[in-house]
């Protein structure tokens, strides 16, 4: 073996607040090479205190990303699109290796995640004038209505799905809660953990302000009723056709009546169609009516 | 919060007594120094002779009065005398599944077989009967609730009529509602609604409901039936289709038996936090659609630039209507520091002036609690508060003898930790804190776990903007408060609950929408 090759397994850190920590558990776990027993990598077992942490820092993004405006979000989530490009090699490569996927599908994963970056870029200053109206009511009041980001949505998946299905379904569902406004910390699912690093760094470059997007990897059956039971989310977006994963993210999120969104995967918030994508928007959102009285 | 400046105090009532025209408009007392004259009311009954209130209240299923299987009623109680009224059915779990069945065959039948067309036929007619019967409808809610004639006959009621008539006009133009989606009604809806604005909670659940093509089991409050079994009576004069709508009336058992009973699609609930996140939980592991209009501790904020006198009688009917008895109402007055002691004289002497007694006076301004239960708790609240060591101030008017009543009432030096700052109270009792800075403003008002509604108060419009913006509730009243309108949707951000109700956004409470 050529020395200068000697690959060193690293660990493949969680991105929380624009930073790349470790877990502060100190745990990790093995991704394997497809059909071998050759460690790809080490990922970080994310901890409840690494999931805490991880919404501290969602919570204080918040702010910040509401108020940029649509297009600012927009062009940011554009960015995403032209950085991803950037690391397409790097991302197909793990999807072979891990995955076990052929270049080609790994490429048309790649493509897809693309698309949805650029579908949701171009719906961010569109979702608010396709939902919101003035509302025509009797008396002398100037009353409209407007959605307005939910806030911290907590992201969690099924891990059935292989890579190619499962990384445009995690990117596009991400990008459209993000587009609105709102903040997300998500525990990517098994065939998407391995990414986390190409994913982090398309996020930490595209001037995407710190703590807006926080990516975990780890045990779902140990994180989920912390992600339901935190009183500071607002809303969880489940993606996945598990009826007890359902039931506890809803019985759980019902102590602050969190906003407990499921969708079966195979749903497509990436396809592309308007009304998919709307709703897929509108599911995170708030509707707020101002009124204001005429007269002088 | 004590008042030193007697010259501003001086300046600031005088001109509350000549720009100060109020739709409350009630004894006033002129203070400009020594010489103020009181005028004082003779009282102006509303007649009760237009209600006829039988004597037992059965059950309303499959476009009848049936009797509850269990033969058992339960007394109702007009709250500003204490005395029985009436007998109401108790549903049981037995009464709750005829209601069901009956509610899904005329689903599968008629209702979901009818053109949207000929559904709204039937609601613009019901919307007219409830316009032909208002007054009835009026004093009897008032009868039954103990809400002062003034808002049962010029609020709830033609808001009533008009839920109705606007959504009869939805129910033939659903499909552009929501275009390029599909839609399809639910089914089955059960609905369980609260004590506060029983007839007008009724009209919120149900026009939508029908509108949209669903058949509707409905329970009232069981101290507020009445004015929901008044409305069958109408729904049979307009002829609905039998099962159409059905009413069960009983307590949390009988809502119990209806959020649980299986063959129901959807729930839908206004009232308690804590009774919305128990029926949370209880559907969590089902197929049925949730909406919820919960709680709040809505925050009305008076900027130093707010019209002061205007924004004093928003005040006054944020937290004031309806005995505070609102989910939405202006419980947290927070008042910029630089006008904070004016304003606090101000709300002194006009609260002084709000008439507290008979709810069928036409002159009432605050009528009875609903009942000793809300009272007491009221009452409870309200010392607690004082333990806490807020500044209370109450005005020195006569209660009747007989009933709940509780005089309005406000403290002030209140700090964002007390209880009355975090607790729902839903009675007239108003908390008083002050800020410096818009942006402390919006931390204070936000920092709640509900978000049903604000209020502020600014002449600056980009001001009114900004802060309308940063607010975390579903309805932002600026320099307004409580305006309620069909076509204006209506719900709250985080423990506030689930959905809006009204406008097109409450449409999608009661249909499967689904992208083509």
């Amino acid at each position: 073996m050529d020395k200068r090759n000697l690959r060193v397994p690293k660990t493949i850190k969680l991105f929380i607040g624009g930073e790349f920590p470790r877990t502060e558990s100190g745990r990790s776990f093995p991704a394997y090479e497809h059909g071998t027993q050759k460690v790809f990598a080490h990922l970080c077992r994310a901890s409840r205190k690494d999931f805490r942490n991880a919404v501290t820092a969602a919570l204080s993004a918040r702010a910040e990303w509401e108020r940029r405006s649509a297009y600012n979000r927009a062009q940011i989530i554009y960015r995403m699109a032209e950085m991803t490009e950037g690391h397409r090699e790097e991302m197909v490569s793990v999807m072979e290796k891990v995955g076990g996927v052929s270049a080609r599908d790994a490429h048309l994963a790649v493509d897809e995640v693309i698309d949805a970056f650029v579908y949701y870029a171009g719906f961010a200053d569109k979702f608010s004038q396709l939902s919101g109206c003035v509302n025509p009511v009797s008396g002398p009041h100037h009353a409209f209505t407007t959605p307005e980001p939910v806030g911290c949505v907590a992201m969690i998946f099924d891990d059935d799905d292989g890579a190619v299905t499962a990384l445009p379904t995690v990117i596009a569902t991400m990008a459209s809660i993000i587009a609105s406004g709102n903040v997300v910390t998500m525990l990517l699912p098994g065939a998407v953990a391995p990414l986390l690093a190409p994913l982090a760094e398309i996020f930490a470059t595209s001037d995407l302000p710190k703590g807006v997007v926080n990516l975990l990897t780890g045990h779902r059956s140990e994180l989920l009723e912390h992600f339901a039971s935190h009183m500071e989310v607002q809303s969880i977006s489940y993606v996945g056709s598990d009826n007890t994963v359902r039931e506890k993210l809803k019985t759980l999120g019902a102590e602050n009546m969190k906003r407990v969104v499921c969708f079966e995967s195979k749903d497509g918030a990436q396809n592309g169609d308007i009304n998919i994508g709307l709703e897929r928007i509108a599911s995170f959102v708030e509707f707020k009516t101002v009124w204001h009285p005429i007269g002088h | 919060m004590k008042m030193t400046n007697k010259r501003a105090q001086k300046r600031a009532s005088a001109k509350a007594s000549t720009t100060n025209v109020s739709k409350f408009a009630p004894a006033k007392a002129v203070a400009g120094g020594k010489s103020a004259v009181k005028f004082e009311y003779a009282p102006s009954l509303e007649s009760t002779d237009i209600v006829q209130i039988e004597k037992r209240n059965r059950l309303f299923i499959g476009g009848k009065f049936v009797e509850p299987t269990s033969g058992r009623y339960f007394p109702t109680i007009n709250p500003a005398t204490g005395e029985r009224l009436a007998e109401v059915a108790e549903a049981n779990e037995k009464d709750v599944d005829l209601a069901v069945k009956t509610a899904r065959q005329a689903y599968e039948q008629i209702w979901s077989k009818m053109s949207g067309k000929e559904r709204g036929r039937y609601l613009f007619r019901i919307a007219r009967l409830i316009q032909e019967r208002a007054r009835e409808l009026a004093v009897l809610e008032t009868m039954d609730n103990g809400k002062p004639i003034r808002e049962s006959r010029d609020i709830d009621v033609p808001l009533v009529a008009a839920h109705f008539f606007y959504h009869a006009g939805w129910a033939d133009k659903l499909e552009y509602a929501f275009p390029g989606q599909s839609i399809a009604p639910l089914g089955v809806v059960g609905q369980v609604i609260p004590w506060n604005f029983p007839l007008l909670m009724a009209a919120w659940k149900i026009a939508p409901a029908l509108a949209c093509g669903n058949t509707v089991v409905l329970k009232p409050a069981e101290t507020t039936s009445l004015s929901a079994l008044l409305l069958a009576q109408i729904f049979q004069d307009a002829g609905l289709p039998e099962g159409v709508v059905n009413i069960v009336t009983g307590a949390g058992a009988t809502g119990a038996a209806l959020v649980n009973h299986p063959d129901i699609n959807k729930v839908a609930f206004t009232g308690s936090t804590e009774v919305g996140k128990i029926i949370a939980r209880a559907v969590a592991g089902t197929k049925k659609r949730l909406t919820l209009e919960l709680g709040g501790k809505s925050a009305h904020i008076i900027f130093e630039d707010a019209a002061l006198d205007q924004a004093l009688e928003g005040v006054i009917n944020g937290i004031y209507f309806n005995q505070g008895h609102v989910c939405c109402a202006g419980s947290r007055l927070l008042l910029e520091e630089s006008i904070a002691n004016d304003f606090v004289e101000k709300l002194k002497k006009r609260i002084a002036q709000l008439r507290v007694g008979n709810p069928l006076d036409k002159n009432t301004d605050i009528g009875a609690i609903n009942s000793e239960a809300e009272l007491k708790k009221i009452g409870k609240l309200i010392q607690l508060g004082k333990d806490e060591g807020g500044e209370f101030f109450e005005p020195k008017c006569a209660l009747p003898e007989k009933g709940y009543f509780q005089r309005p009432c406000f403290f002030s030096n209140v700090s964002s930790s007390f209880t009355l700052s975090r607790v729902e109270i839903f009675g007239p009792v108003l908390a008083v804190s002050t800020f410096r800075t818009a942006q402390e403003a919006v931390v204070k008002a936000n920092d709640t776990p509900y978000g049903l509604a604000a209020g502020v108060w600014s002449e600056k419009g980009a001001k009114i903007h900004k802060v309308a913006g940063q607010l975390k509730a579903g309805v932002v009243w600026a320099n307004t408060y409580n305006k309620f309108d069909p076509s204006a949707p209506f719900g709250g951000y985080n423990e506030s609950g689930w959905g809006r109700e009204g406008g097109r956004h409450g449409l999608s409470a009661y249909l499967d929408v689904r992208g083509k």
